[in-house]
């Protein structure tokens, strides 16, 4: 593989003055969102996916490397098995069910 | 400037999506067969889909001086009736003549079922009696990881170059795998579930620009015909040199797709 140097050609500041911003807007997004879900009508109990992600957003904040492809892993399916068909589940729903290992 | 955009699904979009593509540099388009968003119900149906994407596609892309080239295959959304996907299958050949036809694609997983996993093989072996490039599509989100290495194991106990392989919509946690294995990697940039330009600029930096491409994959759904453009233009502003931007999103597809004697760009294109 070619020119893979692992470094941004920009600078820490460069970086900070150019995403800044936009990253900020989409962390007020994820904020939003969980207020949101505090203010579901009827209550209502936590989402599988919803676990996911505040544990994905630990994970983001944990200081270690790789955090994007850790992430992707948090969200993958790591089961070994396979369903014979995927009659009544052509989508997906971008986390995994914890209790069976298998996306629903 | 010129790009080459090599998985889009131009069945699914507007005329003016060719106009504003041309307008802003793209010379040639490659598209893979893939889901109209519903089952079909017969082999007809693909006959015809067929049709279109061989006869009608690369007349209308023409209009805006933009070569039009097509994969074909079933999909593996539509793929987990193994009798019916036969069918579908024994149409190919017929079509594997077609002056623009490439290869075989985007053939895959979605649900990661021994029944797609069925019809995978067969069509990988399809490709292999022809002497077709193959490209793959990667199942979504939680579905990625394990839908890649059970594709790539499938690709590896053919016969097939992995050279002649490409692999689309590779993420963070699968590019270097399929990198290592020897296939080559496409990017998908997906407004809201795939890759932004912005990361697949940070995958560049991170795995060089050797066997990888970019790709809008537009289609039905919330996509962008000119996600590829945008992709050089946050490489451009991040200060990369312009033989790397041009690498990335004209040289490497040019090249990927040569080994097919039937991909020719006109001499300006060239």
């Amino acid at each position: 593989m070619t020119e893979a140097t692992g470094v941004c050609p920009l600078s820490r500041e460069q970086i900070v003055a150019q995403y800044f911003l936009e990253h900020r807007a989409r962390l007020l997004d994820i904020a939003a969102f969980l207020d949101r879900l505090d203010r579901a009508a009827g209550g209502g109990v936590p989402d599988f996916r919803e676990q996911a992600l505040l544990q994905a957003l630990r994970l983001v904040a944990d200081g270690g490397p790789q955090r994007t492809a850790r992430v992707l892993n948090l969200f993958s399916d790591m089961s070994e098995q396979l369903p014979q068909s995927a009659h009544g589940m052509k989508g997906a729903l971008g986390a995994v069910k914890p209790a069976t290992g298998v996306t629903v | 400037m010129k790009y080459i955009d090599p998985h889009i699904h131009m069945v699914s979009r507007t005329t003016d999506d060719y106009q504003r593509m041309a307008q802003s540099g793209c010379i040639a388009v490659t598209e893979p067969a893939f889901w109209a968003g519903f089952d079909r119900s017969s082999a007809q149906g693909f006959h015809d889909y067929f049709r279109q994407l061989t006869e009608y596609e690369p007349r209308r892309a023409a209009l805006f001086g933009i070569r039009h080239f097509t994969w074909l295959c079933i999909n593996p959304k539509e793929a987990d009736d193994p009798a019916f996907a036969r069918d579908v299958v024994a149409l190919i050949p017929q079509f594997l003549k077609c002056d623009t036809v490439l290869g075989i694609g985007e053939i895959g997983l979605n649900k990661n079922t021994k029944n797609e996993l069925i019809i995978l093989e067969e069509q990988i072996r399809l490709a292999e009696e022809h002497n077709q490039l193959i490209l793959v599509h990667t199942p979504h989100l939680e579905d990625k990881r394990k839908g890649t290495r059970l594709i790539m194991d499938a690709l590896s106990a053919s016969s097939i170059d992995p050279g002649r392989i490409l692999i689309d919509h590779v993420e963070e946690h699968t590019v270097a795998d399929v990198l290592d294995r020897g296939f080559w990697a496409g990017m998908t940039l997906y407004p809201d579930t795939k890759m932004t330009p912005q990361r697949a600029a940070d995958v560049i930096e991170m795995y060089g620009s050797e066997r990888i491409w970019m790709n809008s994959a537009g289609d039905w759904g919330c996509s962008d015909p000119l996600a590829v453009p945008k992709a050089r233009l946050e490489m451009k502003r991040r200060g990369h040199s312009l033989s790397l931007i041009d690498r990335v999103t004209l040289d490497n597809p040019r090249t990927f797709l040569s080994q097919s004697p039937k991909f020719r760009l006109d001499a300006e294109g060239a």
